[in-house]
């Protein structure tokens, strides 16, 4: 089993930040949009560094998904941020008509998602946004798993011809996979092989469920551990490879039951290949105050919640 | 290039006899808004803004820009682009129809030349303008954005986001329209929600502000030279003109009911009897 190292925890916004002043300094078509949260979606350095190409929007998402489908006509490429649930949720209907039906080159920057968002609670704490980004005909859905991962699937974002959503989060989580590793669009990452079950994990998840990996190890579970970075296009090849070897397949994500990475490949397995599976998710619910790591307990979504689902599936 | 103003009333008089006839011939569509803002867009696309099929890119390089955030005007929209020149006048049959480009409400997936941008969730369009009139700035690019609102339309609160984005942004090459016909599909705008002092709204938001009646050429004409003086300074400009729903056909003009609903062939040959054919009919 390869081991993997955390360099020390990092939040993954700041990913994003860093890819972003990356992908502004390769290419001046690269805009930034924020509706008055630049420091919290980590945009400050890319600000400071191009100010003509930085956007301020003040407190009105709606009016920045239609300033960047503007730009992206005209040749830009903008990358919107705010808070998963303010670029989803409150702006679905701009996003699908001027972003997904509109075919603009528009990357949603989605900043705080999930539960792990922590103290400010349920409102801010979207676990809906992947099931409305899915349902958008030709969106990408990317959803990295660490810091380095997150500076590159920005990078990939903004070579990327087509919208993007990137979800990325607020606390600081383990930092483990190679930074110089480019970031393929629609390529899962098979972290660990193994030979009893398939942990399909998505976002900082993919860590939890390779310490769930570790510990089943030791009780003889060999757990193959597979990184869904992109949730759509699903890396339908991969999936299909690894639950036709191990049989069994455990999903976890930071995400409600509905329209998440469960399902997309609950899918695709029932058509294809059908498979026992067993998922970790947010089930039906709304979030609450907590810290992250007390909520990661509380909705069952960390590596002993993860192991435990593991052995229960495997037995 | 640019028009006279007789060649704008003939050009004005065959687009409302197209836009009668697509919507009676595709059994639905909306001729009310149409109707109201026929001479306004006639005197844009013939006379004021630099919009020619030649060259013509959906990134608006070399040319000034045109955003319909009323998307669901398609039937004055759809005649002024063809007349234009940007695809055949014949093409206005397929209108609404299975498989046409011409779809119910302007869409950029069917190839259809001279459409910048997907429109028919209202309340859109002048946040989509600003973000081009900003990219033409940043470009150095002199050329125009206009955008055309309804005063219904005009009830969405992105709207007004859009409104103060501009104004602090100081787009100044941003030109928006406002079909201020007083009427919407439940109604008049008085009644439904309000309505009020729309250009006491857009001067608060910062904008500069022309009032002008909507169905004069003169005054059509006039309004958009100012407009453009106007874009010398840091505001963006409001065009607001006064318009009749329906205006050209008797039974149409000046109510609600004819904001989506199509005529009868009957109706529609005595609407034939009040405009004349001055282009030849599709």
């Amino acid at each position: 089993m390869k081991k993997y190292i955390d360099t020390g925890k990092k939040d993954t916004r700041s990913g994003f930040g860093a890819g972003l002043l990356a992908a502004g300094k390769a290419d001046e078509r690269v805009f930034a949009l924020t509706a008055d949260l630049k420091g919290s979606v980590k945009m400050d350095a890319f600000a400071a560094e191009f100010p003509e190409r930085f956007v301020q929007c003040g407190i009105a998402e709606a009016n920045m998904v239609g300033a960047a489908a503007g730009l992206a006509i005209a040749g830009k490429i903008p990358f919107i941020g705010s808070f998963a649930e303010f670029v989803t949720g409150r702006v679905y209907d701009q996003i699908r008509q001027e972003v997904s039906y509109g075919k603009t080159n528009v990357k949603i920057a989605s900043s705080h998602a999930g539960i792990t968002l922590g103290e400010d609670g349920a409102t801010h704490q979207t676990m809906e946004d992947i099931a409305l980004m899915r349902a958008l005909p030709e969106m990408v859905v990317i959803n990295p798993c660490d810091y380095n991962q997150t500076v590159q699937a920005t990078i990939a974002a903004a070579k990327y011809d087509g919208p993007v959503y990137l979800r990325f989060g607020r606390p600081s989580v383990p930092n483990f996979t190679n930074p110089d590793e480019p970031f393929v669009i629609g390529k899962a990452y098979v972290m660990n092989e193994g030979k009893d079950l398939t942990i399909f994990a998505t976002g900082h998840l993919v860590w939890e469920a390779l310490q769930a990996a570790e510990q089943i190890e030791a009780q003889g579970v060999s757990a193959e551990v597979i990184d869904v970075a992109t949730i759509k296009p699903l890396d339908e090849a991969t999936v299909l490879a690894s639950v036709k070897k191990t049989g069994k397949a455990l999903i976890a994500e930071e995400h409600n039951a509905v329209g998440g990475l469960g399902e997309a490949i609950a899918y695709l397995l029932a058509e294809k290949q059908p498979t026992r599976l067993s998922f970790l998710n947010g089930k039906d619910l709304f979030g609450q105050t907590g810290t992250p790591a007390e909520l990661m307990a509380l909705y069952g979504l960390d590596a002993a919640h993860i192991a435990e689902a593991a052995l229960k599936l495997v037995k | 290039m640019k028009k006279s103003k007789q060649e704008l009333q003939a050009i004005a008089s065959q687009v409302r006899r197209d836009i009668v006839r697509m919507v009676t011939e595709a059994k639905s569509g909306h001729p009310g808004g149409s109707l109201s803002s026929t001479d306004i867009l006639t005197a844009l696309y013939f006379n004021v803004a630099d919009i020619r099929p030649e060259g013509w890119t959906r990134d608006g390089k070399g040319q000034d820009q045109f955003i319909l955030s009323a998307g669901h005007l398609t039937p004055v929209y759809y005649s002024i682009l063809a007349h234009a020149g940007f695809f055949p006048v014949s093409e206005l049959a397929t209108f609404r129809k299975m498989g046409t480009r011409l779809q119910g409400h302007p869409s950029v997936r069917k190839g259809l030349p001279g459409v910048t941008q997907a429109s028919g969730s209202l309340g859109q369009g002048v946040s989509v303008a600003a973000g081009l009139a900003l990219a033409k700035k940043v470009n150095g690019d002199a050329h125009k954005v206009y955008v055309l609102c309804g005063d219904g339309e005009s009830e969405e609160g992105q709207i007004w986001e859009g409104a103060e984005f501009a104004a602090h942004h100081k787009l100044s090459n941003l030109i928006g329209i406002t079909d201020w016909n007083g009427q919407q599909i439940d109604g008049t705008v008085e009644s439904v929600c309000g309505g009020g002092d729309l250009e006491a709204k857009w001067k608060a938001f910062g904008w500069n502000t022309i009032v002008a009646d909507g169905h004069d050429f003169d005054a059509i004409l006039d309004a958009f030279a100012q407009a453009d003086k106007l874009s010398a300074g840091d505001k963006p400009t409001m065009i607001l003109f006064k318009t009749d729903m329906g205006h050209g056909v008797d039974f149409m003009a000046g109510t609600c009911k004819w904001h989506g609903k199509a005529p009868s062939v009957e109706q529609c040959e005595a609407a034939m009897t009040q405009l004349e054919e001055t282009l030849g009919d599709f």
